[in-house]
């Protein structure tokens, strides 16, 4: 679990069923955990209106768990970037009555909930639950790149290259923490990077 | 006659000053001897004349070479102007309000001429005479936020209201005091203030809020906020940190007094005719302590508050580097005797 911050830093919960027609559930390594939690407090038929889209990341572990559950659709992606058109068809052609689901890294659920957003979708209608890394992604509030899988405190900008400080301050528009350069004021001061998001 | 307007410049050799008339007129921001966040919103009527309140759209000698900086930070950066696609009725009601209140105002600078929907706007001062038909964007050269508040000084931020809260859907920032658009757009009330030290635990935020969803057409409200600047640079973007943080470290007990700035914002609330939105107009001032000790009693207080401030504060308003050599400059000014009370100069 994330330490408690400041208001803009995204809370998680803890995924339920929800009363719907349909159940849509995005996650990656870990966040199947969350899912398979969920799994023994739903009712029987519950996932026979399911469509889980499952993101193993490296470990590559999970899947057979997941696929266990007879969903109505599974689908197992190598990466969120691969995973994304289905996701954005699957939200368009979405009805009343479709319930949203993320678990895993804040990577995963923050891009999912964004497409979610983009089609229109409140985010407090959203379940979401945290598991697994607490890498951040992050924005570079200079050259408004996006750095992936932040793990260091300072952090150095992968498209730029200027040293950022990662603040709890985060955009659901954009998926991503701010990031603001820690030595602006005098580049020769270099503070230590320690690896604090992992 | 009407307003002389100063060429000057906010970048590079930052020619910016205020005439004596100008400096008499700067809205200091500290009614005692000390600071902190208070909900100080009281309702936004005329003031005396000669004051920035004389309007309740200030236009002053810095019109011109504002607006020109403006359009170079655009230019360098679209993203500091942004509207999300349902705000722009609002955007529409802004321009209407900046249109009729500088006109007001200022007739012999401004002039509006309308025929039901057929509007015709004269700006002198940056030679624009534009006809265009109300509510219909293509008539205007950019949407009519952006056209509008690029003839308007200050920031413009555009909230829509819905769930009891208030959301950043639509802005114009580019004078703004470290805070990105681009990365708050879309937010609550709560969420692009989290990074604010020590007012969400005393409740600011909550009676804020609830003031201001209650803002009532033709009732504006107005507040001021402050922070300090190095040399007169309105552009002071999270976006350019990196291009202006050095200036922090060049403050010498020789050029405090003319690289210094207090930077004082008025944020004015107005409640939107057509789409109920509010708009919150940032006014940045800027005076050098040079120009600010030529009044004894703010020499005086700014000392104090200075001196005293608590260090969260400080650190939020990023004085820490150079607190101690304006503490010391400023501890000159200041003979220890007592301070009238309010804002004015005595």
């Amino acid at each position: 679990m994330a330490a408690k911050s400041i208001i803009s830093r995204p809370v998680y919960g803890t995924l339920s069923p929800q009363p719907g027609k349909h159940h849509l559930f995005i996650a990656d390594a870990e966040g199947a955990l969350a899912i398979a939690d969920l799994a023994a407090k739903a009712p029987a038929d519950f996932f026979g209106g399911a469509h889980i889209i499952f993101i193993p990341g490296r470990d590559g572990k999970y899947a057979d768990a997941l696929e266990a559950l007879k969903p109505a659709q599974f689908y197992l992606g190598h990466s969120f970037a691969s995973a994304l058109p289905r996701l954005k068809q699957t939200l368009a052609n979405a009805h009343m009555g479709l319930r949203l689901y993320l678990a895993g890294t804040e990577g995963l659920i923050g891009q999912a909930m964004q497409a979610a957003l983009e089609a229109g979708i409140d985010h407090t209608s959203i379940q979401t639950e945290h598991r697994g890394s607490l890498a951040r992604r992050m924005q570079c509030v200079h050259c408004k790149g996006i750095t992936e899988n932040v793990t260091t405190q300072p952090a150095t900008c992968s498209h730029c290259g200027l040293l950022l400080l990662v603040r709890d301050h985060y955009s659901r528009r954009l998926a991503a923490f701010q990031g603001v350069c820690i030595n602006a004021e005098d580049r020769s001061e270099i503070p230590p990077i320690e690896e604090v998001f992992r | 006659m009407g307003i002389t307007f100063r060429k000057e410049t906010f970048r590079d050799d930052f020619t910016f000053r205020n005439s004596p008339e100008h400096i008499r007129r700067f809205p200091f921001p500290f009614h005692e001897d000390s600071y902190m966040y208070a909900v100080n919103i009281e309702p936004h009527v005329v003031g005396p004349k000669g004051s920035v309140l004389e309007n309740l759209i200030d236009v002053d000698e810095h019109y011109v070479a504002e607006m020109q900086d403006r359009a170079l930070v655009l230019a360098e950066d679209p993203l500091r102007c942004q509207s999300l696609p349902h705000m722009t009725l609002a955007g529409w009601d802004l321009l209407e309000l900046l249109m009729e209140q500088q006109a007001l105002g200022y007739p012999e600078h401004f002039m509006l001429i309308r025929d039901g929907d057929r509007w015709r706007w004269i700006n002198r001062p940056l030679g624009i005479d534009d006809s265009f038909t109300f509510g219909d964007v293509s008539t205007l050269p950019y949407g009519p936020m952006e056209y509008i508040t690029r003839q308007s000084q200050g920031d413009f931020c555009i909230l829509d209201q819905r769930d009891g809260n208030l959301w950043m859907d639509a802005g114009m920032v580019t004078t703004q005091a470290d805070w990105s658009l681009d990365f708050d757009i879309g937010m609550n009330f709560f969420e692009w203030h989290a990074p604010v030290p020590l007012a969400h635990e005393k409740g600011i935020f909550v009676r804020a809020l609830k003031f201001l969803t209650n803002i009532q057409q033709g009732k504006p409200a107005r507040r001021l906020n402050w922070t300090m600047t190095i040399n007169p640079r309105l552009d002071t973007s999270p976006e350019n940190y990196h291009k202006w943080g050095p200036d922090r470290a060049t403050v010498t007990p020789e050029n405090v007094g003319d690289k210094v700035h207090l930077r004082v914002e008025l944020q004015s609330f107005w409640r939107l005719p057509r789409s109920n939105a509010i708009v919150f107009p940032i006014r940045c001032y800027l005076i050098k302590m040079d120009e600010l000790v030529t009044q004894p009693k703010w020499a005086r207080r700014l000392h104090r508050v200075i001196r005293d401030l608590p260090e969260e504060l400080a650190t939020y308003k990023g004085l820490t580097r150079y607190r101690p050599t304006l503490v010391e400059w400023l501890s000159k000014l200041d003979d220890g005797s007592a301070t009238s009370a309010g804002f004015g100069p005595d």
